[in-house]
């Protein structure tokens, strides 16, 4: 959980820079060189290329053993395989829609919702900004430790409570759900952070003169607020999509993946990590995950890019 | 968490430890271990390095063999390091946790592996034969005494050659605790019909009949595998392991269909369950049987060790019998041009020894020697009914995840058989998907 | 002042009338409302903390619903057992030079996108930015593969690779990591008050002088908020902690995680001992740097 989320509603910085050349003696270019370069480097050779050779493995078929040259490219076979003979693939890819879905609707609107109740005066702001953000800090992986006490079969606290048998973590009915409520707990969070963080950039006068006009809270949001905060909007949108895309850690500590927790990550990282070693279609399962990160990815960065670009 | 492959693997940490009667769990254990095979393998590293050979073959006995083990817990690596001292070699011992070791032998055998290794017989331990990574020592069979025939062709690779030492077996079959089923009378059961009988009968009474896990996906296999074996025999089991035949035949579906019939008996919710949770339902007296490795024992406290009992999976077929079981083996490798050829190839003779055997059973009593002149005579109950049930089997199959390829096996067999496990109706559609996914996989 | 919400909007009119506001009923119903929530939320961790005290046996025979049987056994055993000592040393061998690193680096390349307008500056920030955003499990094949082929000396990695040692987590964190705080810190430089580096300029002072004794000194609050930000976020990395690490005995807390639940498979007092154990570290720098970790997060819009 690493990304991006700074919020840039319109920055108040005067543009001072446009267009200026900056002259730079001989050394100082050195200098400048090596502080693009070095770091470039790493960046480009430890994710960039792997991004790119993960693409070019896709179509292949290998074992990951031995030297390049025991690479069979077949084509598109193995794309053809996930799509249609792959049983595990549709439930995955339905369980990374659903992640999707649920984290818009629950915790992104609760996460907004918290935030626009906590932008006010209120005395005990920061305890309930300390409760409703501590789930952020937490690994998803301990995140699944802790609500399995919650969730166990046996000696979990909603069976004890409900006085139901069901196994909530190993119910395929049901442990998506369960699931899903432990990752949207931290996610309600994170949103509501950022949602705050932008309120408290949004002009005040805006909101007084709506209320002078007589609009509702509620109206005020909806039309006042909303549309100032459309480049937190956006990075919000972006934010839940790749939290929905990357999601892992929580469902690979339950069951690895497994009955009912599918998702394409766990679909890649099983069929590459370990002795199953099918490197081609694993690729190509990654290859998917790629491409729709890549599709959100752009669509953040145009955004931010413009308003970098002054 | 796959099943483990000797002695006390998940020993007494699984009860908790104001139950257990030891305080002490098998990772306090493995990370104590794991501590000093930090530092022996960083050592063994060093000394590879800097010590007295480099590089390819040669090497003379004198000097040190390197042993890459994945005996991680406190009573298996003990007796590993018990035999490895009587074999009056040096030896530098590497512990690799159990898991972590098969998850990575990929990267292993690839990297810089140790001249000896303990692995798996099967196919597991062909398909990296075959791909070059692991030594010839047919040279070290030549002599070999105490190894059976099927032992032997267990070690096998696909060129002919031999590629493993077996050094502990276990059986499969289908445990009970024999104070309960004398209280309540029952017999083992010598058919299936016997079979469905008695799990009714137990229903009646109030047990679960059959225990069942399969959360982590591979002891569905060893139910499919004693279905298949009763069925359709040896000969077709390994067939269909090896992809000759087709998994959406009628006789694999006939299994399927022999398997929905059972599933009523087995233990509910089996999906969110491990193995170990199983066996702690026999231990409770809450289940009837339940089928697995004898390692099984290993949840059990050990003045509860004596009550258990087993008999082999029941006859369907009468044609077939049930000459056919499943033992796997485990046993040491060498690596492909090892640093000390000549040290790893005495160890290797060595480990096929009886007395090697006989070192490393002291320590362990869960699984038994895979030479037929391994000392017997301390060997509890369960130990000489293990003997006697292996030495007499007419075939020995390894199990599902070993006699396969292991992509087909996690890939395609587990999400598989869990899915069967879900939904047992729908047989058509899921042997028909198994198929096509093997003709993708067994192709490439 | 300490307040930890974000920089909250300067004592207008408004904040003044909603002083007067305060004990309307909406307001008290909001308060109440809150609290509840707030309580509701937190109540998995302090669950899992109350267990984390309780003595397994008693729980197992009074049920979890209960009062009682508390102890501090839990906690020695899981530090035991699961061998913390060793695994919070990987972990901090793992996490303090990667957010060193990462910081370093992320600095060189803010400034010199900040101050220096290179025509190849938006597309660096993009390569940067979108390599933080893709999904982990789409490198793992070729990483696995590259870090195995590149050989490090024995006293940099026992395993002799980059694979299984500290140094190959280390990079692929700062890997990942450099285009969020490259970002945020571009972000930041930009708006340093531009005549200074125009004296120093005059003055000879070369780029390092610039960067050194200029620059850096100056993003002190954002490189804080960065660096409390970038040790949560490396401190429960798990996915490459689970894949590139192979010996148990590397492995830093988060991914060791998974060898506990095996081992207290049944026992989950303990784990709630060992979960509550391994989130400590965060939870310290969460709540006495709260303020620096929201500034973090935020450090686009307002400028610290």
């Amino acid at each position: 959980m690493s990304d991006l989320p700074t919020v840039p509603v319109a920055s108040k910085a005067p543009t001072r820079r446009r267009g200026r050349r900056v002259q730079a003696t001989g050394t100082d270019r050195i200098f400048l060189a090596l502080m693009v370069i070095i770091p470039t480097a790493l960046v480009v050779g430890l994710v960039w290329l792997p991004a790119v050779a993960t693409v070019v493995l896709s179509f292949a078929s290998w074992t990951g053993v031995g030297s390049l040259d025991t690479i069979k490219w077949i084509g598109t076979q193995n794309y053809v395989d996930v799509f249609t003979i792959y049983p595990p693939f549709k439930p995955a890819l339905t369980h990374n829609v659903i992640w999707l879905v649920f984290l818009f609707v629950i915790p992104t609107c609760l996460g907004i919702f918290l935030a626009v109740l906590l932008d006010r005066e209120l005395r005990a702001t920061r305890f309930y900004q300390t409760a409703f953000f501590l789930p952020v800090v937490l690994s998803l992986a301990l995140i699944g430790f802790i609500w399995q006490l919650i969730y166990s079969r046996d000696q979990g606290l909603l069976n004890a409570v409900l006085n139901t048998q069901i196994d909530w973590y190993g119910d395929s009915r049901w442990n998506l759900w369960a699931v899903l409520i432990a990752a949207g707990w931290k996610h309600a969070g994170y949103i509501m952070l950022l949602y705050l963080a932008g309120l408290k950039g949004v002009d005040p006068s805006l909101r007084e003169a709506a209320a002078v006009d007589g609009a509702s809270p509620v109206r005020t949001f909806f039309s006042v607020v909303l549309p100032v905060m459309r480049p937190i909007n956006i990075i919000i949108i972006v934010v839940t999509v790749i939290e929905a895309l990357r999601a892992f850690d929580i469902v690979w500590v339950i069951n690895k993946g497994t009955n009912g927790l599918e998702l394409i990550s766990t679909l890649v990282t099983a069929n590459v990590v370990g002795e199953a070693s099918r490197i081609g279609f694993g690729s190509a399962l990654a290859t998917i995950m790629l491409v729709i990160s890549l599709v959100f990815i752009t669509i953040f960065l145009s955004t931010v890019m413009r308003g970098e670009r002054r | 968490m796959s099943r483990p492959r000797t002695e006390s693997e998940y020993l007494a940490s699984l009860l908790p430890p104001s139950v257990a009667a030891a305080g002490i769990s098998r990772r306090g254990f493995l990370k104590g271990t794991l501590g000093t095979g930090a530092a022996l393998s960083l050592s063994s590293l060093l000394a590879a390095c800097g010590g007295g050979d480099d590089g390819g073959g040669g090497g003379s006995a004198s000097q040190e063999v390197t042993f890459g083990s994945n005996q991680s817990d406190e009573v298996p690596k003990k007796a590993y390091a018990d035999m490895l001292a009587a074999s009056g070699l040096t030896v530098k011992v590497n512990t690799v946790e159990h898991e972590t070791f098969q998850e990575n032998i990929n990267n292993y055998l690839q990297g810089n592996p140790d001249d000896v290794f303990t692995w798996f017989a099967g196919y597991r331990m062909r398909f990296f034969a075959a791909q070059g990574l692991a030594g010839d020592i047919s040279d070290v069979w030549s002599g070999m005494s105490g190894m059976s025939e099927a032992m032997k062709a267990a070690s096998t690779g696909e060129d002919g050659k031999q590629y493993f030492v077996p050094l502990t077996t276990y059986p499969w079959g289908l445990f009970y605790r024999k104070s309960v089923w004398q209280e309540k009378g029952y017999q083992e059961p010598k058919t299936l019909d016997e079979l469905v009988a008695l799990a009714k009968q137990m229903q009646g009474d109030g047990l679960i009949p059959i225990a069942f896990a399969d959360k982590d996906g591979w002891p569905a296999m060893g139910t499919f595998d004693q279905l298949n074996l009763r069925i359709n025999g040896y000969q077709f089991h390994i067939d269909l392991m090896a992809g000759k035949q087709a998994w959406d035949s009628p006789q694999v579906k006939k299994v399927f269909d022999t398997w929905r019939e059972l599933l009523p008996y087995h233990q509910e919710d089996a999906l969110g369950r491990e193995w170990q949770g199983a066996a702690l339902a026999l231990q409770k007296k809450e289940a009837g049987m339940y089928l697995l490795g004898m390692f099984v024992g290993e949840q059990f406290p050990e003045k509860d060790r004596e009550d258990l009992d087993f008999f082999t999976f029941p006859e369907i077929d009468p044609a077939i019998g049930t000459g056919a079981i499943e033992a796997p083996i485990d046993g040491v490798m060498m690596r492909a041009d090892p640093k000390n050829e000549e040290g790893a190839k005495q160890l290797l003779k060595f480990t096929g020894t009886a007395e090697a055997e006989n070192v490393l059973l002291k320590a362990n009593n869960t699984v038994i020697g895979s030479s037929t002149e391994a000392d017997t005579s301390n060997y509890t109950t369960l130990q000489q009914k293990a003997v006697e049930f292996i030495g007499s089997a007419e075939s020995i199959a390894q199990f599902l995840d070993r006699d396969t390829r292991p992509d087909f096996a996690s890939t395609v067999m587990i999400p598989g058989l869990q899915t069967f496990i879900k939904n047992p109706n729908d047989v058509d559609g899921l042997t028909k998907s198994l198929e096509s996914q093997k003709k993708s996989i067994f192709t490439s | 002042m300490t307040s930890t919400t974000v920089t909250p909007r300067a004592a207008t009119g408004t904040a003044a009338r909603a002083r007067h506001r305060r004990l309307s009923p909406g307001r008290i119903l909001l308060n109440v409302f809150l609290t509840a929530t707030a309580l509701a939320w937190l109540f998995p961790v302090l669950w899992a903390v109350y267990n984390s005290f309780r003595d397994y046996d008693y729980t197992s025979e009074h049920g979890y619903v209960s009062l009682g049987g508390f102890t501090l056994q839990n906690y020695i055993h899981a530090w035991e057992q699961g061998e913390f000592t060793r695994h919070f040393l990987n972990s901090l061998y793992i996490t303090v030079p990667a957010v060193l690193i990462t910081l370093f680096i992320a600095s060189c390349v803010a400034f010199v996108v900040a101050r220096f307008s290179f025509r190849f500056n938006l597309v660096l920030l993009g390569v940067f930015t979108a390599a933080n955003l893709l999904p982990q499990q789409a490198l793992l094949i070729p990483l696995f593969r590259l870090y195995r082929e590149i050989p490090l000396p024995l006293w940099m990695s026992d395993s002799g690779q980059l694979l299984d040692s500290y140094w190959g987590l280390i990079l692929i964190n700062t890997a990942f990591q450099t285009g969020f705080c490259t970002f945020v810190l571009s972000n930041y430089m930009k708006a340093l008050p531009h005549e200074m580096f125009e004296a120093a300029r005059v003055d000879g002072a070369g780029v390092p002088t610039q960067f050194f004794r200029i620059t850096l000194p100056l993003c002190r609050p954002a490189l804080a908020a960065l660096a409390t930000l970038q040790v949560t976020w490396i401190y429960n990395e798990f996915y490459w902690a689970t894949v590139l690490m192979q010996s148990g005995d590397k492995f830093p807390i988060t991914s060791s995680l998974t060898n506990l639940r095996g081992q207290f498979f049944i026992d989950y007092n303990l784990l709630s001992a060992g979960s509550v154990v391994i989130a400590i570290p965060v939870l310290i720098i969460f709540f006495l740097l709260q303020k620096q970790f929201v500034a973090g997060l935020t450090l686009g819009s307002t400028k610290g």
